[in-house]
């Protein structure tokens, strides 16, 4: 089987993550910014359930709430329950062919955002457009290549060491 | 009997896979309550700040990339240009200046005649923004200085339209401010036209505020400009702040609501000016030099650094 990644890849991506969380953005592509972070952590579930679990997920939510200034524990509880979803479905979302979990993440990704509309709605911000709706779908198309570039880089890291 | 005890050991098996979940949810909506009703997330980021800035400053890194590659191969003939438009329009703010500050002086007088106490001296300082995306749905910008420089707590914000926001978390090379226009802000301005008074709230879009609880019988109509009216001292009086676009009876029909639209450039504009209020005491008197220190003693030389002009409104 294939041997668990190397700490600073998991670590280093959710860094990467993170930083794409307030990378500016042309006005357009600002409301359909993918949620990187929560691919990543999906990613992660799958692929090294023994490293990342419920508490990284709250962890780095909590993070990404600190840099892009959102309401405190908004993301974290958002990761926290894609990550408990991921842990459920895991076994079958692994052994699913590429684009079938790409629409299941885009799944995933759509019930986050109903998730943050309820949370905005009881925090009190303004509406939001068309646009926001239209995130996920950009999550699926971009899922494969993230999916494919990991595997690429972990191939990578192993050959090294 | 088998079977009873087999689904109690599945019931206690759920109920343990499910438990972190439920810790960690609560603590979340213990954290957004905690936010939301005490403002603690200012507080958690302004102590965080050594871990944020990191973050920001990796990620601004493109963007100054490209604007430093565009002023190192801009064309010489343009940068003449721009040169030869920044020159001409120096000129005409000086001649302003001149003619403003006998205005300024007559002003001056006429206040101690009357006794007035309004007699505030402007701190300018001008800032960089920083190029990052905030949450799109708080309108929040980052600055580029932070106490290091000599920025404080609750700075009005401005830029060449008029009022911008105010400062409201202080790192120490990073500041966070709050837009005019985030639902959390509210602005005491006053009608340039008739005099009256009202509060400018934000709306959440980057477009448009909107002055609630105005009474019927008020002067104000569309294409009327908003100023400050510098009550509460946290914003100078006299900096525009709108433009009414709209005026409509509120549900009740009891009072007027007002929208406006914001007169400072919101959406583009790199540099941003800070100013602050200084009690008036200060005023009184030749100015001494000990004054221009920032209240931070450590951050003298980074202060003498930044352009600083003292005026006298």
């Amino acid at each position: 089987m294939i041997r668990p990644p190397t700490g600073w890849l998991v670590h280093g991506s959710f860094l990467l993550g993170l930083v794409f969380a307030v990378l500016p953005l042309p006005d357009m592509l600002q409301p359909v910014r993918p949620y990187l972070l929560a691919m990543l952590l999906a990613y992660w579930l799958m692929e090294a359930p023994n490293r990342v679990g419920l508490g990284t997920a709250f962890l780095v939510g909590l993070l990404a709430d600190v840099i892009t200034a959102s309401v405190l524990g908004e993301q974290a509880f958002r990761l926290v329950v894609l990550a408990f979803l991921v842990q459920h479905f895991r076994a079958r979302l692994r052994f699913f062919p590429l684009w079938q979990q790409a629409v299941a993440i885009g799944l995933l990704l759509l019930n986050d955002r109903v998730i943050t509309w309820l949370i905005h709605a009881v925090v009190g911000s303004p509406p939001h457009g068309v646009a926001y709706w239209l995130a996920p779908v950009l999550g699926v198309l971009l899922w494969p290549w993230l999916y494919v570039l990991i595997d690429l880089a972990r191939l990578r890291a192993r050959e090294r060491s | 009997m088998a079977y009873a005890g087999n689904k109690s050991n599945r019931l206690s098996d759920s109920a343990l896979t499910t438990l972190p979940l439920v810790f960690y949810l609560v603590l979340a909506i213990g954290l957004m309550i905690a936010d939301q009703r005490m403002a603690y997330g200012n507080q958690a980021r302004q102590k965080l700040s050594i871990v944020i800035e990191p973050f920001w400053w990796v990620a601004s890194a493109p963007m100054r990339l490209f604007r430093g590659g565009s002023e190192e191969f801009a064309l010489r003939s343009q940068l003449q240009a721009d040169n030869r438009q920044r020159r001409q329009d120096l000129d005409i703010a000086i001649a302003r200046i001149h003619q403003l500050q006998a205005v300024a002086d007559e002003n001056q007088r006429l206040r101690q005649l009357l006794g007035g106490t309004r007699g505030y001296s402007l701190k300018v300082q001008m800032v960089g923004i920083l190029d990052i995306d905030l949450d799109p749905f708080r309108q929040r910008l980052v600055l580029d200085s932070g106490s290091d420089s000599g920025v404080q707590l609750g700075q009005a914000l401005i830029d060449s339209g008029g009022v911008l926001g105010q400062v409201v978390e202080v790192g120490k090379n990073r500041s966070t401010a709050l837009l005019v226009t985030d639902p959390d802000h509210a602005v005491p301005v006053q009608v340039a036209r008739s005099g009256l008074r009202a509060i400018a709230y934000g709306t959440g879009h980057s477009d448009r505020l909107v002055l609630p609880n105005i009474p019927q019988s008020a002067d104000v109509r569309k294409g009327d400009v908003l100023i400050t009216s510098g009550i509460g001292g946290r914003f100078p009086a006299g900096f525009p702040v709108g433009t009414i676009i709209g005026v409509q009876p509120d549900k009740l029909r009891l009072f007027v609501t007002a929208d406006a639209q914001p007169a400072a450039h919101l959406e583009r504009g790199n540099e941003v000016l800070l100013i602050s209020n200084r009690p008036p005491m200060i005023d009184v008197g030749p100015p001494a030099p000990a004054l221009r220190k920032p209240p931070v003693a450590p951050a003298l030389p980074a202060a003498d650094a930044t352009p600083t002009t003292e005026a006298h409104p």
